[in-house]
């Protein structure tokens, strides 16, 4: 039987229609890679202003002159939306889920390939919608990427706050509308596109992870599309959902008086989801390079899958943790404070069961695992700063300080952008034909581990100390002083961990080019993309559906001829 | 590449893993005993239409859900009124069209109604059309009573009704930025006719799809799974009214 009958559109012969508005998910998969890969580098380029800002505070930067303190909070919140909605929501979940979850499921592409096609470019536009905020009149929008209101809601108050700041909205609000098709798309595809025998404690964890987060997703983003919706009305249409009677800058703002509270309550039940958007999907990248590198089961492959849906769930409760300091009753509090420090309990179980699954592992570090390996730890001290944070009591003390950017770099941001390291290096091979440079590899890890350690883990001393963040320039300020050789060292760290990026760009350019040529299953892995050639064909199987034998870790079997069986692996193999 | 150790038999014993099997594949799993799941047969699709429309609600919920705790929450805060120094409740009773609205509650039901007969017909179509194409076979002559475009026509007859009732508000002195309560009004009703108008383009096509050459299963799959969101979108209209008559 032909490929074209299994599949639901035949392979495309154009240019445009193969490689620009495809519905192959696999080529959606690198569009969404992509946009992401330029998008973590415009992210990092504006951390670098900040941080050169932070310690020469007068310097003057070619093509942008001296950074106002409007200019700073322009890069802070560009800078965490760009990474973010542009980065960490869309460089694991669209870029490798898109690729990976139909392949890792038997599946010939995505439920709805036309949906697929439009979630990317709504994406797309929403990211050119955020660059052009800078270019407007007032520049990039100050609000931080939490827009707080009423900052965000009074285009009066502040430079960026007028054009800047619709444009910014209107970005999250289409990036919202693309976040929730991508989300209807791997939900039914998880549900309903599985082949014969892959029941749905058979798939990856990563599949599990992109199911899971796809459900977070689409309960999350339908809040923040419709804060933002009340958001741009009180803007643009005089109506005061968010903002307060009375004045702002010394202004009557001519409002009726609504609450600034509302705004957060509404964000933070979207933002915090969120933050398990980013990670959980790093999570499942691990579990698969962990065990597959250790040649090992992974260790309690269910409560894995419990732990990430508990995870989820509770995800949903603890929004208020983020607004202990904007004025809450202490009785909700307390149940946000338990609510949170409740999530430690399946965090803390898969940290141990990927301990476990290393544990009398016959362990290969290759690029994979070093990265894996580095998820874990990074989840793990970034974690372990959370039930600090979660206490009101300690709130109150560390909040708006740097221990707050601390924490969350180290858990959501790198060690998701850890999870996008692995994953890259996983899949490399199954994506492009051949092989990343090793070599290379390593040293864009020790370059990315240790730097990612120096820059973040003074950050907490700095907290302590009580250096505030947000701030565009603290140097004259006596008590923060003896403070200065720290913030230089971690500026110092940031350049050489941003260089030792460009190792990793090097690496993936030219092993596209120019790498070895990859064979259809180099790291001796189980699961069905593994299976078929490399890359894979356009309808994924190259004209029939593989049917699932197994489960997805199947390392280690006893009396199997090779130390791992396939998951389309019919043989039967003793087991125990 | 990485140098990878030599492929060694195991003699670890392997600790704990899912749901590992030797097991021949199980029906009923993943897509047991369907047939392929790239290329879905008619009922295939129509399925998997059903699940992304259900999935597809769930945002749309969410909307409203997040609507109304900012509605429930915005109507009982106080707020300083900073000229008197006191705190004030400033929510306005909105003067609703309730007569209007309740014209539009009949129309948008009626419609309800209509698409469902229009869905049951596509659905017969659909049957049927296999016995059409044998010759001898005759079906009489098709007596078609046009559900769809009568839906769509208590669609847009709806969305009018709607849009003449926001004519009354603004008479009546509510405008979207008059006061909390109005800006609600305006929110929740724009909101839904918003997605309306979303269902009435989703029939348009369905309709026009003769036009375009598209086969009588995509017409009636389009046609059911615009019929399940019509559906809900009265049912969340109803509510919208509840809330906006019952909790001013």
């Amino acid at each position: 039987m032909v490929a074209q009958e299994f599949h639901g559109h035949a392979a495309p012969q154009g240019f445009i229609r193969k490689y620009v508005f495809s519905l192959d998910h696999k080529v959606i998969g690198m569009q969404y890679y992509f946009l992401a890969l330029t998008a973590v580098f415009v992210g990092m380029f504006l951390s670098l202003l900040m941080r050169i800002h932070l310690i020469w505070p007068s310097a003057s930067l070619p093509l942008i002159g001296e950074i106002k303190p409007e200019t700073y909070l322009s890069l802070l919140t560009m800078h965490g939306t760009i990474m973010v909605f542009f980065v960490l929501t869309t460089a694991p979940q669209s870029g490798f889920g898109n690729y990976f979850l139909p392949i890792q499921i038997g599946a010939p592409d995505m439920a709805f390939p036309v949906l697929n096609m439009l979630s990317f470019w709504t994406t797309f536009v929403a990211y050119l919608v955020m660059l052009s905020a800078f270019f407007v009149v007032g520049g990039a929008p100050l609000h931080g990427w939490t827009g707080y209101a009423p900052l965000s809601a009074l285009p009066s108050s502040g430079p960026g706050e007028g054009l800047g700041a619709d444009l910014w909205i209107i970005s999250i609000a289409l990036f919202c509308i693309a976040s929730l098709m991508g989300a209807l798309n791997f939900i039914t595809t998880t549900l309903d596109m599985r082949a014969k025998g892959m029941t749905l404690m058979r798939m990856p964890l990563t599949c599990w992870s992109w199911f899971i987060t796809a459900i977070l997703g689409l309960l999350a983003f339908g809040v923040l599309l419709s804060a933002g919706i009340l958001l741009l009305m009180d803007r643009n249409f005089g109506t005061s959902f968010f903002v307060p009677l009375g004045t702002v800058n010394g202004q009557l703002t001519g409002h009726k008086g609504g609450s600034p509270l509302l705004w957060q309550h509404l964000f933070w039940f979207f933002g915090h989801p969120e933050v398990y958007i980013a990670i959980l999907p790093g999570m499942g990248v691990a579990s698969q390079v962990l065990s597959t590198f250790s040649r090992k089961p992974i260790f309690g492959y269910k409560a894995m899958v419990y732990a990430m849906l508990a995870i989820g769930l509770l995800g949903f409760m603890v929004w208020g943790h983020h607004m202990f300091m904007s004025g809450m009753s202490p009785y909700s509090a307390f149940a946000f404070s338990v609510m949170t420090m409740a999530i430690g309990v399946p965090s803390a179980i898969k940290t141990f069961n990927w301990l476990g699954t290393l544990w009398g592992g016959r362990i290969r570090l290759s690029s994979p695992m070093l990265f894996a390996i580095g998820f874990v730890s990074l989840f793990v001290s970034g974690g372990i700063s959370g039930p600090f944070l979660a206490q009101p009591v300690l709130d109150i003390q560390l909040h708006d300080t740097y221990f707050v950017p601390a924490h969350f770099h180290l858990i959501m941001g790198v060690a998701a952008i850890f999870g996008i390291f692995a994953a890259t290096y996983y899949w490399f091979p199954k994506m492009f034909g051949r092989m990343m440079n090793e070599t290379l590899a390593c040293w864009h890890f020790w370059f990315s581990f240790i730097g990612t350690y120096a820059i973040f883990m003074p950050m907490h001393y700095l907290g302590m100390a009580g250096h505030p963040r947000r701030y565009s320039q603290l140097t004259e300020v006596s008590y923060l002083k003896p403070l200065m050789p720290l913030q230089k060292f971690i500026t110092y760290a940031a350049f050489v961990t941003i260089a030792g990026q460009l190792i990793f760009l090097w690496n993936l350019f030219s092993s596209m080019r120019s790498g070895k040529k990859a064979t259809d299953n180099p790291w001796e892995a189980t699961t069905l993309e593994w299976t078929t050639t490399t890359p894979p064909p356009h309808d994924n199987f190259g004209g029939h559906t593989p049917v699932v034998h197994h489960g997805p870790y199947e390392y280690g079997v006893p009396g199997a001829p090779r130390d791992y069986v396939m998951q389309n692996d019919p043989a039967t193999v003793a087991t125990h | 590449m990485a140098t990878l150790s030599p492929t060694i038999p195991a003699q670890v014993p392997a600790t704990s893993r899912g749901d590992r099997g030797n097991r021949p594949p199980i029906a009923g799993g993943g897509d047991g005993g369907r047939p392929d799941p790239g290329l879905p047969d008619y009922s295939g699709r129509l399925r998997r239409a059903r699940l992304g429309l259900g999935i597809a609600l769930t945002p749309i919920l969410m909307l409203f859900v997040s609507f109304t705790s900012a509605y429930v929450v915005r109507q009982g805060l106080p707020t300083l009124d900073p000229t008197t120094n006191q705190v004030v409740h400033d929510w306005l009773p909105v003067q609703l069209p309730t007569a209007l609205f309740l014209i539009n509650t009949v129309v948008l039901l009626a419609s309800s109604v209509t698409v469902e007969f229009a869905r049951r017909q596509f659905a017969r179509k659909v049957a049927l059309e296999p016995l059409q194409s044998i010759p001898g076979v005759s079906l009489g002559a098709d007596k078609d009573f046009p559900w769809l475009g009568v839906t769509i026509v208590l669609g847009i007859g709806f969305l009018t009704g709607q849009w003449l009732a926001w004519r009354e508000l603004r008479a009546s002195g509510f405008f979207v930025a008059t006061g909390p309560s109005s800006s609600f009004v305006y929110l929740l009703t724009g909101t839904h006719a918003v997605h309306l108008l979303g269902g009435v383009l989703a029939l348009l096509v369905a309709g026009s799809t003769v036009v375009l050459h598209r086969s009588l299963v995509s017409r009636r799959i389009v046609v059911d799974v615009t019929a399940w969101y019509w559906h809900f979108m009265a049912l969340l209209w109803i509510y919208i009214l509840a809330l906006l008559e019952l909790a001013h």
